[in-house]
């Protein structure tokens, strides 16, 4: 099994075998972390880019810590204070970047297919760190290296998939790889934060949290966007707390003893998790983030080592 | 490894079952007189077939000496100078859970050729701490080396063409216990 694509677009592109491979070099990757000297030099003189157009923690320093490990020149482009600006185009920055011959480019924006016309444009590799409501790959990978990591295996796992579905990319991208790997999915929320895509997608739906979290092994939460409450969407913050916020109380009736807790962060604290359920025995928040270096270094090896290596 | 490589026939058996097992066996006795004894030494293996035979001195040093030895594991992918030539790269983890510190690390591969590999698992090596000193053994030397390395420890000098190699097959991966020397069969 060979990786042969230039990019790392999204989860849906992406094959058993494909997300198996990505999966299994982060999980060797992983000890990287724990070593004194936290770098090796497969990447040497190698650069990589991350162009931010939205705001990010977690994945920007995650690409960045990951890309220094491998010994890669890692520049940070963040919009504000950039040409940005000053009005120039995301194309037009990106094709100027571009012209600086980096080897990999990983770019954030809040436009679904952004990554993909970067793809179409640029020789170099491009790896999608979101891009709107579409799809975040790396976000689902490190998901998938947690859960096999704490559970042994995938086979016949089934997760629930917690919160605002129609707004998020985590879960349009975890949907894609659980069912490749052969999970069973179930999405829960409240009805207008339900898009109909899901179900061609193969996940079942609930609306009601007590149901959607009984009988699985990983119950993932996700951010409510509350910028989405002024659209309607929701009637209050605290109504949706009340039946969508994960407590401890309703995983001990409801869930089942050795239930993996998940949330792609940033985390509201008390409205879709309390805060003794998020930094509970379940939670494996952290445990995510970790991986997350291990994987955004799996990705970056595997596109600037394939075959033919910068050629495109 | 490629999957474009030609197929290989098999040229000539180098060694067989007993001979493999007395060449190691040799090759632990080296490792107790040069070192005068098995105090702070350890065992790093090369994957794949490396660490089988570093387990395997490991077993004969405890026999001889009667100290238990501990073997590490040694995935140079991340180390290697030809990323990108040689398609995918497969990473299998590093897996050496003792510290190096002040040890005498016996890096352990099968087949000694350019040296490339072992440039790159001195580098691995040294990354995880300082050790005391380390020393290379190896089951074949088939000589034609690129760089200035050579092996403390060897278990037979084994002169080849470029174009021939070298095949090691260990009852852990493949069965049976022999070094046969293949060509590439004509088109």
């Amino acid at each position: 099994m060979g990786w042969t694509r230039k990019d790392l677009l999204s989860m849906r592109e992406l094959d058993a075998g494909e997300i198996t491979l990505l999966v299994d070099t982060a999980a060797s990757l992983q000890e990287i972390a724990s070593r004194d000297i936290k770098k090796v030099p497969a990447l040497r003189g190698k650069t990589v880019v991350n162009l931010f157009y939205e705001s990010s923690t977690r994945t920007r320093t995650s690409f960045e810590i990951a890309g220094k490990w491998l010994s890669a020149d890692v520049i940070n482009f963040s919009a504000s204070g950039s040409s940005a600006s000053k009005g120039e185009s995301f194309i037009d920055t990106a094709k100027n970047i571009a012209a600086m011959s980096p080897d990999v480019v990983v770019v954030r924006h809040s436009s679904a297919g952004a990554a993909d016309l970067l793809a179409r444009e640029l020789p170099c590799s491009i790896v999608n760190a979101g891009d709107g409501a579409h799809e975040h790959p790396t976000q689902a990978l490190l998901d998938l290296v947690t859960i096999r990591e704490k559970k042994g295996h995938f086979d016949g796992l089934h997760v629930a998939i917690v919160g605002d579905i129609a707004h998020s990319r985590v879960a349009r991208s975890d949907i894609h790889g659980m069912r490749k790997l052969g999970m069973t999915v179930t999405v829960a929320g409240p009805p207008t934060l339900i898009p109909p895509f899901v179900q061609e997608l193969g996940a079942k739906v609930s609306y009601r949290l007590e149901d959607a979290i009984g009988d699985v092994d990983v119950i993932m939460m996700l951010r409510l966007q509350q910028e989405r409450m002024t659209a309607g969407l929701i009637p209050s913050l605290r109504e949706y707390a009340r039946y969508w916020g994960l407590t401890l109380d309703k995983l001990a009736k409801h869930a089942r003893p050795d239930v993996l807790i998940m949330h792609p962060g940033p985390v509201n604290r008390g409205i879709e998790l309390a805060p003794e359920v998020a930094d509970g025995p379940y939670s494996v928040i952290l445990d995510q983030v970790s991986r997350g270096v291990a994987v955004r270094m799996g990705v970056l090896l595997l596109l600037a080592g394939r075959k033919g290596g910068e050629a495109a | 490894m490629s999957s474009s490589a030609p197929r290989h026939r098999e040229k000539a058996q180098v060694l067989d079952e007993a001979a493999l097992d007395r060449a190691l066996t040799r090759i632990s006795h080296e490792i107790l007189e040069k070192n005068g004894g098995a105090k702070d030494l350890a065992f790093v293996g090369l994957r794949t077939r490396g660490v089988s035979l570093a387990h395997r001195l490991a077993a004969k040093i405890a026999q001889i000496d009667g100290t238990s030895l501990p073997v590490g594991t040694l995935d140079i992918t991340l180390y290697r100078d030809d990323l990108g030539m040689r398609g995918t790269p497969v990473i299998r983890g590093t897996d050496i859970p003792f510290s190096i510190k002040d040890k005498t690390v016996i890096l352990v591969d099968d087949v000694l050729f350019t040296g490339r590999t072992i440039r790159a698992a001195l580098d691995a090596i040294i990354d995880l701490g300082r050790p005391t000193a380390i020393q290379l053994a190896c089951l074949i030397d088939r000589g034609h080396r690129e760089l200035p390395i050579r092996p403390d420890y060897v278990g037979k000098n084994l002169p080849t063409s470029r174009r021939e190699s070298v095949a090691v097959r260990l009852r852990e991966h493949d069965g049976e216990d022999r070094v046969v020397i293949e060509e590439p069969e004509e088109a």
